[in-house]
């Protein structure tokens, strides 16, 4: 079975069909993209896959087990990181507690055991930091560590906030626009990156508008459309897919 | 831990207010500092809800008259009556129960300051539990009614129940030996002992309170206010850290209460009252939501300006404006870096963004 | 106060028809004055998205300002009078400590609306001092009584329900057949859209204001007589307006109209079971439960509360 498994998701807002019997699956160690106009429904499937809300009808399964139901603090803690397609960044809090925050799940301190500063904290606490610093460093933000995130520059944050989800360790990591608002100097540097991060051992499922881009990295396109999957395969078949050229080439 | 050390600048200068005071035969200001730290008590534990947790209570009163009304109920009702009780006897061979004479001359049984305490502060954390799950569960408007709606229930039950002693309160409540010959008390002779037990207890907290917010457990609370579908996401079960926040912040409330009314020697129902939740609250947003120092200060200031009757029937209104004030000029506190950047503002030093907060 | 039916016995044992009859108009009296105050809550959200705390406050001032006005000039003319100075507060705070904020956070709104609110209750307590006032009856003294279906009831409680049922009336034609009502929906349903289309949102959240004070200050004169007004009652009032808001689904005139009437009903039947001392907590346990099991309110639907910003 695929790392994930995407079987007949569906959501329904009131009358609006935003995601409509939508199913894939993405192989581990992928780069798989989800392209597709404006209110295609690409963010909408993200906030299904990662517990955000719940679908309307259908399931996913993430290494064999059944997602439906669970919260997004549970799907997280199953090896599950995702980014925002505008950025949500802890405010108030530096860059490095904000990926601090994402070595949540990789370490266990309680309200007791914080409160009163238990000695076997001291060393987990030291490994967050020391991590953090260090993926500060791959994504060469490392002199922005002690700024306040939310005063970050666009094209920081973005990488604060793919540090924050890397450092969860995931086995799948869900990017959603992770170009968008960058220059094509910045856009070309998170390509390099996502590939980077594929080499890793990370899954990647990524909504991306940049054609360049995600014709580029990945390894595997699904092209929705109002809702609804028209095209799913390799990019140079989806580049010939006369139904996608024309959804484009209509649009544009 | 850099942080910590901030405390002993504190310490210095509780130490040197005691001094001052003794030295100049002023002693009655320990009075109302000693007020006014177990009521930063309360503020700090409220702060670290509101500023960090990103959840407001208008019913923390509620709490602190749980505290100081349970403590003050099972140490000067006697127990006599029930003296045949299997419990009473039971409490009363662990030595957990008091004997001694009223003013007139009568037997009576009461339950010991420590154990009434701890009966207090369970019983805060219970009702904070039972009352934070489905409560924590709304947000904004809805959140800060429910709890309102808490507070007003908690000050119609002391005002109407015949064991809280009606619109009079408790009065007579003893003191409350702690150990090494302190005890919480109102008498002259322990007003500097007290003044340190107080202060004690405050820095203690604050200390707990500093810790756990430069921990993993703070940074997850910070995350859910900053955003909390993001902190969802990174794996913080927001849903129990909130509600440990609030049992903490009930327990802090509960505490001081406790303290309060055996230091005071009784509680009355205006301790319950809406009016002293939105004070509390009125305070953490001087102090600036998310600060802890801020919280503490105002409420040291603030609560002893009070209580040194400077705002004489105005006391009220005086914390309402502070309320308006606050949000409308620096919602972050008058220390914060955003007000400041505002009054640069009005001096006209170029426009600065304005800061969304959540 | 409507003295009935103070001993419990009654109630458990024979419940005659005439004194349910009583308890009936004692809650529907009761009711209309909480629904208009739910109202009042529900034209300031519905254009604004604030649940303005001070909402009592307004009826407090009504019945404050009329008392004080009929040294000088007759009942009538000191209700109309006193009405609109309310207004005139209403249009007062929106423009000092609302109008000029940009996108604020509902918490930031939620904690000056109650400081509005506490600063009114202590103007009032050091303008007209803590004694319990009221305005005399409309009609006839305290023991003036007419007779309906065997119950015996002051012509107050027709002069309430009467305007209530008037002011709910008044303000559905204003909405629907009036340009500036018509504004004020659109206002309403997409703000965004609504300064697009080149309406001046801000003077319909001042309008807002103004309206809902209006209605809270007439609802403070009516009630005035049977219920008495006393600096401090507007908490105890906003905290039931919000319930049978809420009860009624935010938002919503009808049902807080149909929201209202029942919590009062169940209010006045609560006296026999339910110690007089605990009769606020009624209320806020019935907000407590709903805002627990459906915070969309008994007539609101899931999927439109979903939607809304909270
Ligand atoms: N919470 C919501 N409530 C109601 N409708 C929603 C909600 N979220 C999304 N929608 C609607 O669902 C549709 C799909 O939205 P979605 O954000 O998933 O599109 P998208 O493919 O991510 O678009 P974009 O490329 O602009 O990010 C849109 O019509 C949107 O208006
Ligand atoms: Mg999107």
């Amino acid at each position: 079975m695929a790392l994930l498994e995407i079987k007949q998701l569906h959501k329904r807002f009131g009358g609006l069909h935003a995601v409509t019997d939508v199913s894939f699956p993405v192989e581990a160690g992928q780069i798989k993209a989800v392209i597709g106009p404006n209110g295609a429904g690409k963010t909408t499937l993200f906030n299904m896959i990662s517990g955000t809300f719940p679908a309307t009808s259908g399931s996913v399964f993430f290494q064999g087990k059944e997602l439906q139901g669970k919260k997004p603090y549970q799907v997280a803690a199953l090896g599950m990181a995702r980014t925002y397609q505008n950025i949500k960044m802890f405010s108030g809090m530096t860059a490095l507690e904000n990926v601090m925050v994402g070595c949540h799940v990789q370490s266990s301190a309680g309200f007791m055991a914080s409160m009163f500063r238990m000695p076997w904290t001291w060393k987990e606490e030291l490994a967050i930091r020391d991590r953090s610093m260090e993926l500060l460093t791959l994504l060469e933000i490392e002199e922005h560590a002690d700024t306040d995130a939310s005063s970050l520059a666009f094209g920081q944050q973005r990488a604060v906030e793919l540090a924050r989800a890397l450092a969860m360790d995931p086995t799948l990591l869900l990017l959603d626009e992770p170009a968008a608002g960058l220059n094509i100097y910045e856009t070309a540097e998170v390509g390099r990156l996502i590939t980077k991060i594929r080499d890793l051992g990370i899954t990647v499922l990524l909504v991306e508008h940049d054609m360049s881009l995600v014709m580029d990295i990945s390894d595997e396109i699904v092209v929705l459309c109002f809702g609804e999957k028209i095209a799913e395969g390799l990019p140079a078949a989806i580049q010939k897919d006369p139904e996608v050229i024309k959804i484009y080439l209509g649009e544009d | 831990m850099k942080k910590l050390l901030l405390i002993l600048p504190l310490l210095a200068c509780v130490i040197a207010i005691q001094v001052v005071c003794s030295s100049t035969d002023t002693l009655y200001y320990l009075t109302q500092m000693t007020m006014s730290a177990y009521y930063s008590l309360l503020i700090i534990g409220l702060c670290v809800l509101m500023g960090y947790a990103g959840q407001i209570s208008l019913g923390h009163a509620g709490f602190f008259a749980i505290g100081g009304y349970i403590s003050a109920g099972l140490t000067t009702h006697s127990l006599i009556p029930f003296k045949d009780n299997a419990l009473v006897q039971f409490l009363d061979s662990s030595g957990l129960l008091l004997a001694g004479q009223t003013l007139y001359g009568e037997e009576l049984l009461v339950v010991s300051p420590g154990l009434a305490c701890a009966v207090a502060i369970i019983a805060a954390a219970v009702i904070a539990v039972f009352i934070g799950i489905p409560v924590l569960k709304l947000k904004g408007h809805y959140l800060a009614m429910a709890t309102l709606g808490f507070g007003i229930i908690i000050y119609r039950v002391v005002l109407a129940v015949e064991y809280f002693g009606e619109a009079d309160g408790i009065s007579e409540v003893p003191a409350f030996p702690l150990f090494a010959g302190l005890s919480v008390s109102g008498s002259f002779g322990d007003r500097v002992s007290n003044y340190y037990i107080a202060w004690g207890i405050l820095l203690l907290g604050l200390i707990l309170l500093l810790n756990l917010i430069d921990s993993r457990v703070g940074r997850g609370l910070r995350g859910i206010h900053g955003s909390e579908e993001a902190a969802d996401a990174m794996g913080v079960h927001t849903a129990r850290f909130k509600l440990q926040t609030f049992v903490l912040s009930a327990v802090f409330a509960a505490v001081a209460g406790v303290f309060l009314t055996h230091y005071n020697g009784g509680i009355g129902p205006s301790e319950a009252g809406v009016m002293k939740s939105v004070r509390y609250v009125a305070i953490v947003a001087v102090g600036g939501m998310a600060n802890l120092w801020g919280a503490l200060l105002m409420g040291v200031v603030l609560n002893f300006l009070s209580l040194r009757g400077v705002f004489g029937s105005y006391d009220d209104a005086v914390f309402g404006l502070i309320l308006i004030v606050i949000m409308l000029f620096a919602p972050n506190g008058i220390l914060s870096i955003s007000f400041r950047h505002r009054l640069m503002q009005l001096f006209g030093k170029g426009k600065q963004k304005r800061d969304g907060e959540a | 106060m409507f003295d009935v039916g103070r001993s419990s016995f009654i109630f458990l044992t024979k419940m005659t028809s005439e004194l349910f009859v009583q308890y009936l108009l004692a809650g529907i009296t009761y009711g209309s004055i909480y629904a208009i105050v739910a109202i009042g809550f529900n034209i300031i959200y519905n254009t604004t998205g604030i649940i303005n705390f001070a909402q009592g406050e307004f009826v407090m001032f009504g019945g404050m300002i009329a008392i004080t006005l009929l040294q000088f000039m007759p009942l009538p003319l000191a209700i109309i009078l006193a009405v609109i100075l309310t207004m005139i507060i209403g249009a007062g705070i929106e423009i000092c400590f609302i109008r000029w904020l940009k996108a604020p956070s509902v918490l930031r709104l939620v904690i000056i609306t109650i400081g509005i609110s506490i600063l009114s209750r202590e103007v009032a307590v050091h303008v007209w001092g803590e004694s319990i006032r009221s305005l005399p009856y409309f009609v006839g003294n305290e023991i003036t009584s007419i007779s309906i279906l065997g119950a015996r009831i002051s012509p107050q409680v027709l002069w309430v329900v009467a305007a209530s049922g008037l002011m709910f009336i008044c303000l559905g034609i204003f909405f629907k057949t009036t340009s500036v009502g018509r504004e004020m929906r659109a206002c309403a349903s997409n703000r965004k859209a609504a300064t697009l289309c080149g309406i001046n949102t801000e003077n319909m959240v001042t309008l807002s204001f103004v309206l809902s004070a209006g209605m809270g200050a007439l609802a403070g004169c009516m009630m005035s007589p049977i219920t008495y007004s006393q600096y401090d009652m507007g908490t105890g009032l906003a905290i039931k307006g919000f319930t049978v808001a809420i009860l009624g689904g935010l938002g919503s005139s009808g049902g807080a109209v149909a929201a209202g009437l029942l919590l009062g009903v169940i209010e006045a039947f609560s006296v026999s079971v339910v110690p007089l001392a605990f009769q606020d907590a009624i209320a806020i346990a019935i907000l407590l439960i709903i805002l627990f099991i459906r915070p969309q309110g008994l007539f609101g639907s899931k999927e439109a509360s979903a939607l809304k910003e909270f």
